[in-house]
C-alpha cells in the first residue's frame, strides 16, 4: 500500500514538471531567437525617463482597476452565496462569465454606448437639463472598462470559494446565533482573504497588461501600459531585443508582485468530509434582503448593459446576410476549433500544475518547494509574457516549415494565455476535494483511472466544465496571437470582425460581435451547468 | 476527449494545406496586408484577372497591415516565399530598400500618375488616397477648412486619431502636421490636443468609434466618403478640405531579388498598372488607381476632396526623423 501510495505521489509531481518545462520551453524557444537580431536602442529606452512613466501608469491604473473591481465583487458575492436560490440566479452567475470573453473592442464598443459622449447616460442626463456630456475618456474610462471585464470576473471566483465552504458551517452559524454581518465577518471573510491573493494577482495581470482599452478609453498617450511600448518597439521600431527586454521587466514586475501577494495567507482550505446539500439560514430579514439585492442589481446593470448595447447594434444589422456566406461558417468552425482545444490543453495544464502543486505541499523540503513556486508562477506569470512576442519568436522558429504549424501555434498561446484562469477556478477546488478524500481514497486502495473515475470526476466535474468554458470562452475572443500569423491562413471569427471593421462594413463587425456575445453566454452556460445546487437540496 | 481534438487539429491542418495545394505550373506568391486579400478586396479580382493570362497560380499571403508585412519580410530574410510584395507606403520605401531583398522593377511604369510625381526605381505604385478629417454632416455643419483651423477650432467638437506609434494614419497626420507647421508642429499639436477625443491604435478603432457618432470627425482618408456613396448610399460622411493642402499615402509593390519566377514577377507588375487591374481598385480597395483605368471612375469619386496641394516627405527623411518627432507628439500630448 505504501508503495503505490508513493507511486502515485511521483505520478502528480512528474505530471507538474513536464507542464512546467513544457510551459519554460515553449516562452524561451521564443526568446532566444529574438535575441540574435540586432537592437538599436536598447539601454537607452529601458533606462529612460519615459519608460519610468510608463511603468508608472501601468502599475497605477492596474492597482486602481483591481481594487475597484474587487471592492464591488466581495458585497456582490456575499449576497449571491447568501441566496443560493431565486429565479434568475442562475443566469446571473452565467452573465458573470460572459463579458470576459469578449474582444477588449467589442467591450469597448459597448461600454462606449453607455457611457460615451452620445451614449446611453449622457442622453439621460441631457433629457434631465445637464448641457455639457460628461467624458469617461482618461483614467476613469480605464477604470469603466476594466471593471467592467473583472468586476463579474473575480465575484465568480469569489463565489465559487464561498460556495466551497462546508455546509456545517452555515448550520453552526445560525445556531450560535449569528446574524449576516457577524457571518460575514467570521465565516466568509476568512475565506475571501485566502482567495484575494490569487484573484487580485489574476486581475492586476490583465489590467498591467490591457492594450486596446488604455488606448481606446485612456483619451491620449498619457495613457500607455508597457503592452503598447512592447508592440512599439516590435512592429514599428522592429527591435526584438528591446521587446524581449521590456517583456522580461513586465513579468519581472509581476513576478515581484505575486511574490509579494504570496506572502498575504495562502489557500488553506477545510477539511470536512462531508459535500452535502448548500443551504443558508440567515438574511431573512427585509433590510438585508433590500442591500443584497441592491448590490446584484448594480453588476447586473452595470455588466449587462453594454452587453445590450452590443446586442441591440449586431440584431439591427445584417445577420442574415453575414450566416449565408461561407466565409462566416469557415471562421466560427476555426474559431470553435482553436478556442476549444485551446481550453483542454488550458484545463490539462492546470490539473497537472494543481495536483503537483497539491502534492509537493506535504513535502516541506526545499526543492519541493522551489519546484511548487515555480509551477505557481509560471502558471501565473504567462498571462503577461507579451503574445505578440510569442508568436514572432515562434515564428523565427519556424520559418516557412509547416503549413499547418500557425493553427496549432495560435492553440498553443491562446492556452497558455488562459492558463492562469484555469487554474484560479481548478486549483481551490482540487485543494479541497483532495483534502477531503486522498486519506480515504488510499486507504481503500483506490487508485489510478478508477480513482479518477469513482473519486475524482463527480465532484472535480463542475469545476473542470467551469475550468474549459472559462478558458474557451478567452481564447475565442483573442485576435492577438492570430494577428502575426493571420490572413487567409487562419480566419477566426474576431480576425473576421477586425477585418470587416477595417473594410467600412461595421455592420458586419456588429454582427459578429454579438454573435460572439451569444457564444460567450452559451459557454458561460456550460460553465455554470443547471442542477448541482437543486439537486443539492 | 483527446481522440476529438487531434482528429480536429488533423481536419483544420488539412483545411489550410488544401487551400494552399492546387495543381499549377508555376505559384506566383503574393505577400499583402489582409484587407487585400479579403473576400470583398481586391485580391480575388486580381488572381482571376492574372490568372487568366499568366498560365499561373496567384498565392496571396495576408498580413495585418503594410507595417507588419515589412516585419514579415526582415523575419525571414532572403528565405521568404514572396515573390511580389504588395501593401508598403511611402513612408517604409527606405526601410524596404535597406532589408537588400528588393530587385530594381525593371518594367515600364510610364502609365502612372500620382499627385506629387512620385516615381521610383524599385517600388511601383499601384494606388493612393490623400489623408483627410472625415464629419458627419448630420453632427456637424461647419467643418474646419484648414489644418489651422482645426487646430483652433471649438474644441468641444472632437476628432478621434491614431496612434502614430501603432498605425500608419496615425504616422501620416504625424507627417501632415509637421509638413505644415515645421518647427511649430509640437505647439501646434498642444492646441489640438484638447479637441482630440481619444487616441486609438489603428484606424479600424477610431473609424468605428466615428460611424457610432462618439465623435464627429475622424482621421481617415479622401476616398472614405466614396465607400458611404457607392456602397451604403449615402452622403452623410464627407471629407473636410484643407487649404493648406493634404498629405498624401501611396501605395507600392515591388519584387524580390529571391524570386524564382523574376520574369512572371514582372508580368505582374506590368499588369499592375494596366487598366484590368486598375479597374479593379477604386472600389473595393476604395483609393484612387495610380494609372488609367478602361472606363471612368464612378462619380462618386468626382465629388470627392481633391487638393491642390499635395505634402509627401522623402522616405529617407521620414526614416531619420520619424523617432524624433514622435517624440515630440508625445511631450506636446501631454506625456512626459
Amino acid at each position: 500500500m505504501a508503495k503505490a501510495a508513493g507511486r502515485s505521489f511521483n505520478a502528480d509531481i512528474a505530471a507538474g514538471t513536464l507542464a512546467l518545462c513544457g510551459i519554460a520551453g515553449f516562452v524561451l524557444a521564443a526568446i532566444f531567437p529574438l535575441l540574435r537580431i540586432g537592437s538599436s536602442g536598447l539601454t537607452e529606452v529601458i533606462f529612460s525617463a519615459r519608460t519610468l512613466y510608463i511603468l508608472q501608469f501601468t502599475l497605477w491604473q492596474a492597482f486602481l482597476s483591481t481594487a475597484l473591481s474587487i471592492l464591488c465583487a466581495i458585497p456582490v458575492a456575499s449576497a449571491l452565496a447568501r441566496r443560493p436560490q431565486f429565479p434568475g440566479r442562475i443566469w446571473i452567475v452565467r452573465l458573470m462569465a460572459a463579458p470576459m470573453g469578449l474582444p477588449a473592442l467589442v467591450g469597448a464598443f459597448g461600454i462606449l454606448a453607455v457611457w460615451g459622449r452620445q451614449g446611453i447616460l449622457n442622453d439621460g442626463l441631457n433629457a434631465l437639463g445637464f448641457e455639457r456630456p460628461i467624458s469617461i475618456y482618461g483614467l476613469s474610462g480605464i477604470l469603466v472598462a476594466h471593471v467592467f471585464f473583472n468586476w463579474p470576473l473575480a465575484a465568480r471566483l469569489i463565489l465559487a470559494g464561498l460556495e466551497r465552504l462546508p455546509p456545517q458551517y452555515w448550520r453552526l452559524s445560525v445556531s450560535l446565533g449569528m446574524g449576516s454581518w457577524q457571518i460575514f465577518r467570521f465565516v466568509e471573510w476568512p475565506a475571501i482573504l485566502r482567495l484575494l491573493p490569487g484573484i487580485a494577482g489574476l486581475i492586476f495581470m490583465l489590467c498591467a497588461t490591457s492594450f486596446t482599452l488604455v488606448l481606446l478609453l485612456g483619451g491620449g498617450p498619457a495613457s500607455t501600459t508597457l503592452e503598447v511600448a512592447i508592440y512599439q518597439a516590435l512592429k514599428f521600431d522592429f527591435d526584438p531585443p528591446l521587446a524581449v527586454a521590456l517583456s522580461l521587466l513586465q513579468v519581472g514586475l509581476m513576478g515581484l508582485l505575486l511574490a509579494a501577494l504570496s506572502l498575504m495567507p495562502s489557500a488553506q482550505e477545510d477539511r470536512a468530509l462531508t459535500q452535502m446539500g448548500y443551504r443558508r439560514y440567515d438574511g431573512a430579514g427585509l433590510s438585508m434582503r433590500l442591500l443584497d439585492g441592491v448590490f446584484i442589481l448594480a453588476l447586473v446593470v452595470f455588466c449587462a448593459s453594454p452587453l445590450v448595447a452590443v446586442a441591440a447594434k449586431g440584431v439591427s444589422a445584417s445577420i442574415v446576410d453575414l450566416t449565408a456566406r461561407p466565409l462566416f461558417w469557415r471562421a466560427a468552425g476555426t474559431s470553435a476549433l482553436i478556442a476549444g482545444s485551446a481550453a483542454l490543453i488550458s484545463v490539462f495544464l492546470a490539473y497537472c500544475l494543481s495536483v503537483a502543486r497539491f502534492t509537493l505541499g506535504e513535502n516541506k523540503a526545499g526543492y519541493a518547494r522551489l519546484l511548487s513556486a515555480l509551477m505557481s508562477g509560471a502558471g501565473s506569470l504567462i498571462l503577461v509574457v507579451p503574445p505578440v512576442v510569442l508568436a514572432t519568436g515562434w515564428f523565427l522558429v519556424l520559418r516557412g516549415r509547416g503549413e499547418s504549424l500557425p493553427i496549432i501555434l495560435v492553440t498553443i498561446i491562446n492556452a497558455l494565455m488562459a492558463l492562469p484562469f484555469a487554474i484560479r477556478v481548478l486549483e481551490p477546488a482540487i485543494v479541497s476535494h483532495r483534502l477531503r478524500v486522498e486519506r480515504l481514497a488510499q486507504s481503500l486502495g483506490i487508485l489510478g483511472l478508477a480513482r479518477l473515475r469513482i473519486v475524482d470526476w463527480p465532484v472535480l466535474r463542475k469545476p473542470l466544465a467551469m475550468g474549459w468554458a472559462f478558458a474557451a470562452a478567452l481564447s475565442l475572443g483573442d485576435l492577438g496571437a492570430v494577428a502575426l500569423f493571420g490572413g487567409n491562413q487562419i480566419v477566426t471569427l474576431p480576425w473576421l470582425m477586425y477585418s470587416s471593421l477595417g473594410s467600412y462594413r461595421s455592420d458586419d463587425a456588429a454582427a459578429i460581435a454579438f454573435l460572439l456575445a451569444i457564444i460567450c453566454l452559451t459557454l458561460a452556460i456550460a460553465g455554470a451547468p443547471r442542477g448541482t445546487q437543486e439537486k443539492a437540496i | 476527449m483527446r481522440k476529438i481534438t487531434i482528429s480536429l487539429l488533423t481536419a483544420a491542418a488539412a483545411l489550410t494545406v488544401s487551400a494552399t495545394s492546387h495543381a499549377a505550373d508555376k505559384v506566383l506568391t503574393v505577400y499583402t496586408y489582409e484587407s487585400f486579400t479579403a473576400e470583398w478586396g481586391p485580391g480575388p479580382k486580381v488572381k482571376e484577372a492574372f490568372e487568366k493570362s499568366c498560365g499561373c497560380e496567384v498565392n496571396f499571403v495576408g498580413v495585418e497591415d503594410g507595417v507588419a508585412l515589412l516585419n514579415r519580410l526582415k523575419l525571414e530574410g532572403e528565405e521568404t516565399k514572396a515573390d511580389i510584395v504588395l501593401g508598403l507606403d511611402t513612408g517604409l520605401i527606405a526601410d524596404a530598400k535597406a532589408t537588400g531583398l528588393f530587385a530594381p522593377a525593371d518594367v515600364d511604369t510610364s502609365a502612372v500618375s500620382v499627385p506629387g510625381g512620385f516615381s521610383d526605381e524599385v517600388f511601383v505604385p499601384y494606388d493612393y488616397g490623400h489623408f483627410a478629417v472625415v464629419y458627419d454632416t448630420e453632427a456637424m455643419q461647419n467643418p474646419p477648412k484648414s489644418m489651422q483651423e482645426l487646430v483652433d477650432g471649438d474644441a468641444s467638437q472632437k476628432i478621434v486619431i491614431e496612434d502614430p506609434r501603432t498605425s500608419t494614419p496615425g504616422l501620416g497626420l504625424l507627417l501632415w502636421v509637421k509638413s505644415i507647421y515645421g518647427d511649430k508642429a509640437g505647439e501646434a499639436w498642444s492646441k489640438l490636443k484638447d479637441r482630440v477625443l481619444t487616441v486609438t491604435p489603428g484606424w479600424s478603432e477610431a473609424y468605428g468609434m466615428f460611424t457610432n457618432g462618439e465623435a464627429p470627425m475622424v482621421l481617415s482618408y479622401t476616398t472614405s466618403p466614396a465607400y458611404h456613396m457607392i456602397a451604403e448610399d449615402t452622403d452623410r460622411y464627407q471629407a473636410a478640405s484643407f487649404s493648406e493642402g493634404h498629405y498624401i499615402q501611396i501605395e507600392v509593390a515591388g519584387r524580390t531579388k529571391t524570386s524564382e519566377n523574376p520574369e512572371l514577377a514582372k508580368r505582374f507588375l506590368s499588369f499592375m498598372v494596366s487598366p484590368a487591374f486598375q479597374d479593379i481598385i477604386p472600389e473595393t480597395n476604395w483609393m484612387f488607381p495610380a494609372a488609367k483605368t478602361s472606363a471612368p471612375l464612378a462619380d462618386a469619386f468626382d465629388k470627392l476632396v481633391h487638393p491642390e496641394n499635395t505634402f509627401l516627405m522623402s522616405a529617407e527623411e521620414v526614416s531619420a526623423n520619424r523617432k524624433a518627432w514622435v517624440d515630440e507628439w508625445l511631450a506636446a500630448m501631454g506625456t512626459r
